[in-house]
């Protein structure tokens, strides 16, 4: 197939998607030119950051006046699942060059991710088709997350107050957290980093995210541990 | 919003470098690394469930920080609405319905 025909098949599989991903990114607008953002700013991090958890929670964090680090902290300890998407999809970009790979990793998002490995683990495909499918599946999410987000900003000021837009954010990290949370230890996870951010709160520098989530991932990750003990039953059996 | 534009733009910045040192991490090195050390894989499992709890609880109740160690949570209709948004979401794993659904009965509990 040509380049233009995988690119346009990853378009499509990615296009259901867009539902969720432009209501988000018109809220990250409103939100951050809410929050005081200049709008210039909250733009560019569309571009540069390009990751919207990350972003909203900065938006959060500099609004109460956060410093600078700890915002920065806090992207990062959003961001860390890229990590676990990057091993997953690596094997299957091994054949392109660096330049190819640094320039998908940047395009790299949730959707992107599950969409492009439904389709590697399905099919055995040439890398040409591999990399044209990713293409078309992350740059139509880019062009759509930053079409949204500008959008937002230019509208930001109109929206009339007293409707609680802002609600739509939790509701969206909400149909992230769901299916993420299979078994235990996710469980655990989600506890831990929910009610810690809250117990956290007066923890100096806004610190409390960062400091819950990763204690949210250790607890986890100890109690998995735990369960694997080559003296207890076989991990998965629901006990 | 108490930041300068200077300390907006380089947070902006270094989010922006270390967020693709995130995402290329193991893209980029492949040739090298086959694969992700197994404890890290097993821990970086579990970073969404945290991460996604941590953003959605503080936004579903009302916080303010207090003086005393503990914050003041209190109440907020918001939290029966993401109750009922999440069992739509566990349901349909559909952001617009989870949104709209989510959304109704938050504008509903508000209007009682």
């Amino acid at each position: 197939m040509s380049a233009r025909a995988d690119a346009l098949d990853g378009v499509r599989a990615i296009s259901p998607f867009l539902l969720g991903v432009v209501p988000f990114g018109l809220v990250y607008g409103v939100t951050a030119v809410d929050r005081g953002l200049p709008p210039t700013v909250a733009a560019a991090m569309s571009a540069v950051v390009f990751a919207g958890a990350a972003q909203l929670a900065a938006v959060e964090l500099l609004a109460r006046g956060a410093p600078a680090a700890v915002v920065v902290a806090t992207i990062l300890v959003v961001n860390l699942r890229y990590p676990m998407y990057a091993a997953s999809i690596a094997p299957h970009f091994r054949a392109f060059s660096s330049r190819w790979r640094a320039f998908l990793a940047y395009l790299m998002t949730d959707q992107a991710y599950a969409v492009a490995l439904v389709d590697y683990q399905e099919h055995d495909r040439s890398p040409s088709r591999r990399k044209w499918y990713f293409v078309g599946a992350a740059a139509t999410l880019w062009v759509a997350w930053q079409l949204s987000t500008i959008t937002g900003v230019l509208v930001g000021a109109q929206v009339p107050p007293g409707l609680s837009l802002e609600f739509a954010i939790p509701l969206t990290f909400l149909t992230l957290l769901v299916p993420n949370v299979k078994g235990a230890p996710s469980a655990v996870a989600a506890v831990v980093g929910g009610v810690g951010t809250v117990v956290g709160t007066n923890l100096p520098y806004d610190v409390s995210l960062v400091v819950a989530a990763l204690l949210g991932v250790v607890a986890a990750t100890a109690l998995e541990v735990t369960r694997n003990d080559p003296n207890d039953a076989p991990a998965g059996d629901g006990s | 919003m108490t930041a300068g534009d200077a300390t907006l733009w380089l947070v902006v910045l270094a989010g922006g470098l270390g967020t693709f040192a995130l995402k290329a991490s193991f893209v980029v090195v492949v040739g090298r690394v086959d694969e992700i050390p197994p404890g890290l894989e097993r821990a970086l499992e579990f970073v969404p469930a945290a991460v996604l709890a941590a953003l959605v609880v503080p936004a579903v109740v009302v916080v303010e920080p207090t003086a005393t160690v503990l914050p003041a949570v209190a109440y907020s209709p918001k939290l029966p609405a993401a109750a009922l948004a999440a069992l739509v979401a566990w349901k349909t794993e559909n952001v617009p319905a989870t949104i709209t659904v989510g959304m109704l009965a938050l504008w509903t509990l508000e209007a009682l």
